[in-house]
This record gives C-alpha cells, sequence and structure tokens, in this order.
C-alpha cells in the first residue's frame, strides 16, 4: 500500500498530488489543443502523446499505477507509434491545407466546443464537488494489481474475453485483407533462382543500358550490341524499338 | 542465516530525507554517465582483443580517458542542422532517447537495506507495485526518439532507419512482455525490490553431506524466458546483431544520418544508457539482482551492507560484455529474418511457455498422484509425437554423371571433369625444339 493510495482514498489532495496536477493538466489541454490545431499530422500525433502521457500520470496519481502505467505502454507506445509509423509512410510533406470548405465552420465548431466543454465541466464539477470517495480502499485492499486482476478474471471475465476475441477477430481480418496468397510451387528459393537464372536460353549477365545519348534522349533507344546490331533487352518491355529517321533528329529550327 | 534480513520491501520506501532522494537520483545518473564513458572504452577494446588488435589505448591508462576525448570532441564540432529537418522535432528527439533511458534506471535495485548517515534506506531511487512496467514503458518511449530523429532529418536514409525501427521495437516489445509474465507468475509482484528479494531463497540442495542452495535465480527456473527476454532485449536496444536501423552497410547510419555533434553524442549516450539499463534490469528480473552467486554466498556477510553493489555491478559487466561478445561475432540480420524470429519464433515460445508454466503452478498445489498424471500423460504424448512424428523421406541426390547427363541442350560448356589440362600447343613446341634431332619421336606428351 503506497502513500498516494491512502491519500487517495480519503479523499485530500496532497501538495505533490496538487503541484503535478497544476503543471500536467495545461500541459494535457496544450497537447489536445494542439494535436487539433497542428497543421502537419505528425505534429498532431507528437501533441496527442504528450496528452496520453499526462493521463497516464493522472492515473498514477490517482491511485492506479497499473492503468497508469498500461496506459503509458500501450496507447502512447504501441498504438500512437503504429500511427507515426502510417504517417510516416504517407510522407511528411502532407500538411492539411487551409481552405474552410464550410464557410464558418471554423468558428462554429470552436464555439460549440467550448460550450460542451463548459457544459461537461461544470456538470461534472456540481455533481462531484463534495462527495467523498468510496471503496477505493478496499478495491486496492491487496494492491492495486492483484485488485485489477481478480476482478478481470472473475467478475469481467466474459467481457474481457469477448473484447479479447473481437481484437482478434479484427486482426484476423486485418491479416487476410492484406494477405497475398502464393501456391507452394510458386516460391523459388535461393538455388531454384540460381538455376532458372543459368538455363540455357537465359542470359544471366545484367541487362545492358539503352542507348540514351548515344543518337537521342530517349529512353526508347536500343543499345547497340559489339557488333552493332541493336540489342531488345536493353528497352524496356513496354517501349516500341524504333530509330529516328534523319528527318526526326535534324534540328527543327525552333532555336533561336 | 536469513538471506531475506537486508531485502528490502515496499514499504521501506518514501521514508527519505530529501537529501537523500537527491543523492541517490545522482547516483543512477552517474552510474548511467559512467557507464557510457567506461561502456564505449569496453566496447573497443574487447572487440579489439577479439579482432587481434589492441583498440584505444593511448590516452590515459589502458585509453580509459578515449571516450572522454571523444565526447569533448563531438561538442566542439559544428552542429549541422539539415534544410529540410523539423526543427523543433529534430531538437528534441534526442533529448526523448536520453530520458527515457536514464528514467528507466531509477526502479533498478542496486543493493539492499544500507546504512547511509543513520539512514536505514534501500539502495534504490524508488520502487512502485509496477516498477517493472516502468521499465517497459521507458523502453516503449525510447522508440519515439529513434523514430521522431529519422523522421525529423528530412532525408531517405534516416526516415527507412526510423521505420525500421517501429517496426522492430513494437514486435520485440511483445516478445519482452512475455517473457516477463512468466517472472511476473513466480515472483507474484511487479516491484523489482520484491522481484530481488523472491530470487534470494532458493531450497536448499543436500549432496555428498555439502548444502548447496539451489539457486532460486529465475535465470535458472524459467530458462526459456531467460533466453527470450536476452534476445528481445538485443532487439530492443538496436544492438548487433539486430542492429537494423542504423545498419552501415544499407542505410549509412540509419535514424542518425543527418545528426552531429552533441547531439548525435546524445543519441550515443542513449544508446550505452539503454545497453546498460537494460542488463541492470536482466539482472534484476533473472540473476538474481544484488544477491551474491553460490560460492560467494558460503560467507554469510555477503548479501549485506554494501558489498551486493560489488555483486551488482559484476553481474552487469558481464552482461556488458556478452552484448560486445554478440557484436564481434555475429553478422547482420536480414530484416525479414529478423521480423520472422521475432513474430513467429520468440513470440509463439514464450504463449506455450506461459500455458505450461501456468499448469505447473497449477498441479503444484494437488496430491502427488493426480500431480503425477497431470504432468505425466502430456508429457508422454508429446514423446510420443516427437518420436513417431512421420519424418520426410529424403530424395536421393542425382550424381554427378546424371547431373551432367540431365542438362538441356544448349547449355554451358562444362570445364574437363577429370581436371587434368591438355597441354599447351606451345609448350609441345618448345620441348621439340629443345630435343635433339635424333631423338626418337613422341616423348615429348611424357615430358610436358
Amino acid at each position: 500500500m503506497t502513500t498516494s493510495t491512502l491519500l487517495a482514498a480519503s479523499g485530500a489532495v496532497s501538495g505533490g498530488e496538487a503541484v503535478t496536477f497544476w503543471i500536467l493538466a495545461p500541459l494535457a489541454l496544450a497537447g489536445a489543443i494542439g494535436m487539433v490545431a497542428a497543421r502537419n499530422a505528425v505534429h498532431s500525433a507528437l501533441w496527442l502523446v504528450l496528452t496520453m502521457l499526462s493521463l497516464g500520470v493522472f492515473y498514477v496519481l490517482q491511485a492506479g499505477p497499473f492503468i497508469g502505467m498500461v496506459q503509458i505502454i500501450v496507447y502512447t507506445g504501441a498504438i500512437m507509434m503504429l500511427f507515426l509509423f502510417v504517417l510516416m509512410l504517407v510522407g511528411r510533406e502532407s500538411s492539411d491545407s487551409l481552405i474552410e470548405v464550410l464557410r464558418g465552420q471554423r468558428i462554429a465548431a470552436l464555439g460549440l466546443g467550448i460550450g460542451f466543454a463548459g457544459l461537461l465541466g461544470s456538470g461534472v464539477y456540481r455533481a462531484t464537488q463534495g462527495s467523498i470517495p468510496a471503496g477505493l480502499e478496499q478495491a486496492n485492499a491487496g494492491g492495486n494489481v492483484k485488485g485489477i486482476a481478480r476482478l478481470l478474471f472473475t467478475d469481467y471475465v466474459f467481457a474481457f474475453e469477448l473484447t479479447a476475441a473481437l481484437l482478434i477477430t479484427a486482426t484476423i481480418g486485418g491479416m487476410i485483407l492484406a494477405h497475398v496468397e502464393r501456391r507452394k510451387e510458386d516460391k523459388r528459393d535461393q538455388v531454384a533462382t540460381m538455376k532458372a537464372r543459368f538455363r540455357p536460353g537465359n542470359y544471366p549477365g545484367p541487362k545492358p543500358g539503352p542507348g540514351v545519348f548515344a543518337t537521342s534522349s530517349s529512353v526508347a533507344t536500343p543499345a547497340r550490341l559489339p557488333d552493332g546490331r541493336l540489342s531488345d533487352r536493353s528497352t524496356p518491355d513496354i517501349l516500341p524499338v524504333r530509330e529516328l529517321t534523319a528527318e526526326e533528329t535534324t534540328l527543327k529550327g525552333t532555336e533561336k | 542465516m536469513n538471506p531475506l534480513a537486508q531485502a528490502p520491501s515496499l514499504t521501506d520506501f518514501g521514508h527519505d530525507p530529501w537529501w537523500l532522494i537527491l543523492g541517490k537520483i545522482v547516483f543512477a545518473f552517474v552510474v548511467a554517465l559512467l557507464g557510457t564513458l567506461l561502456g564505449v572504452w569496453f566496447e573497443r577494446r574487447v572487440v579489439g582483443f577479439m579482432q587481434v588488435r589492441p583498440g584505444p589505448n593511448q590516452l590515459g591508462p589502458f585509453g580509459l580517458l578515449q571516450t572522454l576525448a571523444d565526447g569533448l570532441k563531438m561538442a566542439f564540432k559544428e552542429d549541422i542542422l539539415p534544410k529540410a529537418a523539423d526543427k523543433v522535432v529534430y531538437f528534441f528527439a534526442p533529448a526523448i532517447s536520453v530520458i527515457c533511458a536514464v528514467t528507466a534506471l531509477s526502479v533498478i535495485p542496486f543493493g539492499p537495506m544500507v546504512s547511509i548517515f543513520g539512514h536505514q534506506t534501500p539502495l534504490q531511487v524508488t520502487d512502485v507495485p509496477v516498477a517493472v512496467l516502468v521499465v517497459l514503458a521507458c523502453s516503449s518511449m525510447a522508440v519515439y526518439g529513434i523514430v521522431l530523429a529519422g523522421w525529423a532529418s528530412g532525408s531517405t536514409y534516416p526516415l527507412l532507419g526510423g521505420l525500421r525501427s517501429a517496426a522492430q521495437l513494437i514486435s520485440y516489445e511483445v516478445a519482452l512482455g512475455l517473457s516477463i509474465v512468466a517472472v511476473f507468475m513466480l515472483a507474484g509482484t511487479m516491484s523489482t525490490s520484491e522481484i530481488v528479494a523472491a530470487q534470494g531463497s532458493g531450497t536448499q540442495l543436500s549432496l555428498f553431506g555439502v548444502d548447496i542452495p539451489a539457486p532460486g535465480w529465475y535465470a535458472v527456473l524459467l530458462f526459456p524466458s531467460f533466453v527470450v527476454f536476452f534476445i528481445s532485449i538485443v532487439g530492443e536496444t538496436n544492438r548487433p546483431p539486430f542492429d537494423l536501423p542504423e545498419a552501415e552497410s544499407e542505410l549509412v547510419a540509419g535514424f542518425m544520418t543527418e545528426y552531429s555533434s552533441l547531439k548525435f553524442a546524445l543519441i550515443m549516450l542513449s544508446e550505452y544508457v539503454a545497453m546498460v539499463t537494460m542488463s541492470a534490469f536482466t539482472v534484476t528480473l533473472f540473476l538474481g539482482g544484488w544477491h551474491a552467486p553460490w560460492p560467494i554466498t558460503m560467507w554469510s556477510g555477503a548479501n549485506s551492507g554494501w558489498w551486493p553493489l560489488l555483486w551488482f555491478f559484476g553481474k552487469v559487466i558481464l552482461l556488458v560484455f556478452v552484448f560486445v561478445w554478440l557484436r564481434g561475432t555475429l553478422p547482420r540480420l536480414r530484416y525479414d529474418q529478423f521480423m520472422r524470429l521475432g513474430w513467429k519464433v520468440l513470440i509463439p515460445i514464450s504463449l506455450v511457455w506461459i500455458v505450461v508454466l501456468a499448469g505447473l503452478r497449477t498441479v503444484d498445489d494437488w496430491d502427488t498422484r493426480s500431480r503425477l498424471y497431470a504432468i505425466g500423460i502430456p508429457a508422454g504424448i508429446v514423446l510420443l509425437a516427437t518420436l513417431f512424428w512421420p519424418s520426410r523421406k529424403p530424395t536421393p541426390k542425382p550424381t554427378l554423371a546424371e547431373q551432367v547427363e540431365n542438362r538441356p541442350p544448349g547449355s554451358f560448356p562444362l570445364p574437363p571433369m577429370d581436371l587434368q589440362v591438355p597441354p599447351s600447343p606451345r609448350t609441345r613446341r618448345m620441348v621439340a625444339e629443345r630435343e635433339p634431332a635424333n631423338a626418337p619421336a613422341g616423348q615429348d606428351s611424357e615430358e610436358v
């Protein structure tokens, strides 16, 4: 039983808790506002990380060390990291445009948001004012972690397993969507690849470069083999092989 | 002798005066910095020894001051900010790495209860009921340092390094977390000091009249977990052979390509601090923490006072040596092989091991007969299955003559199979010139 648990159980706010709260609460709020306001998607994600970290510390302050740490490990460490991963794959220059599609939408959203926050905040404040937290000591009797474990594996085991099944289903669904089935005979190991490479009829060396800059600047110009013949292998398959006629290669007289 | 007399529990924390807390924090910080200074030197010397060369040996005794000189040099180098860099994130990324790596040291128990100026206090900055999760949280936050460093640099190689490290660290964190679950199950707690205390009490084995304490270390009791854990922390600290985010043969220097001067020094610092932290974490979870190893435990004072500090750091240095040893020995893995190892080998092994361990813990309370059935029947089934598992019939390898025979027409010409090089016409001519004219003809091929 730590001192923070006892303090939280008695409903008193210690000096350290108050100081931590007043440092982290503005940070959490700034993170939330910054997430919406930031134009760059990665910056948005980072602001959200700040908010999540502050929330994690709040949980620890409220005598829930396990849920606080899990918040940091799972939400901040894993889920936000996956977000970042995707954002980085999308590219770093993907900033939002500031053009308003609906006129006045931003002002309206701001007003409604502040109004909603005010309603919610005042409602919660009025509801919890003067009330004394109860039952925390019993819940944390055998230690916070054990208390959560007991609840999860007794009263809430069905909900817990159901959530697990839901997540597994989602994961498997994602894997099936992204999975590319390859038949066993289509998979070539290194030996088979090498055998195919040195099969008669296949030239094992690298392809010659195209004849760009020799006579023209087009990649469709084939390279010449040492004996003067043109090599089909030097041009991409989708391009037709053609030599420019003398008329095409002469100056057009447009240069001044 | 009660080996637990000196072991602190959670109630021993939180009673220190402010100067003692400050002193402990400074101590942990100094451990991190000294660990880096000596760690870099140690690594270069040991790798040098393994590669039969001296390593740094010029500055100070045994080249001990080489890292210090390198650090000073780095501080005086030009700090380059790439034009395409995201300035704020570029600045913060190394700091995130360092902060996370150092913070994790705060829950590592360096020793038992000691007396400092009359205060009985554990040699540990602090402990919480979820201390192990604090370390995990720090290591999961440290990923941000690497990923953001890669992203903010605004160039391709760092970005690729950052992407790699994001995928790598998330994958290996799963294996890491699963391997620790076994420790939680056996110790019954997540607090580091209590996990160390739980490893202090092994049962006594009596062998030939000598009392040998059976090790209570989880490295022995939970050997599969220990192996998975150690492989995972090598992946988690980006150390070779898993240093794919900074693979110099593919990505120049990975996520730190664009970094220079003090920011680069910070990245290096965080890497070595992470190595020390993770070694200390391994010692805490699996190698008995500050408890003395067996032959020393015969001396009754081994686990009390300040001595355990010595055993603890001895074990940490041993683990750091293993890290260096791995670097000196193993080549870097290919990326897909590395991911396959994490997801298809380490995680399934951890899951199966957790189930087995849970089963063993459950049958622990049963009476001997039903316990024998519960363990013996599954073990027998597994044994029979492995014995009678149909093995794949090997296809006979075609002989050389058959292979030559089966070549499709138009294949590349083969060199002579008997490896007898026919004498060149030039040699024959020279021999013929040397021969006297009256000698019998037809001997030259034997002379050549």
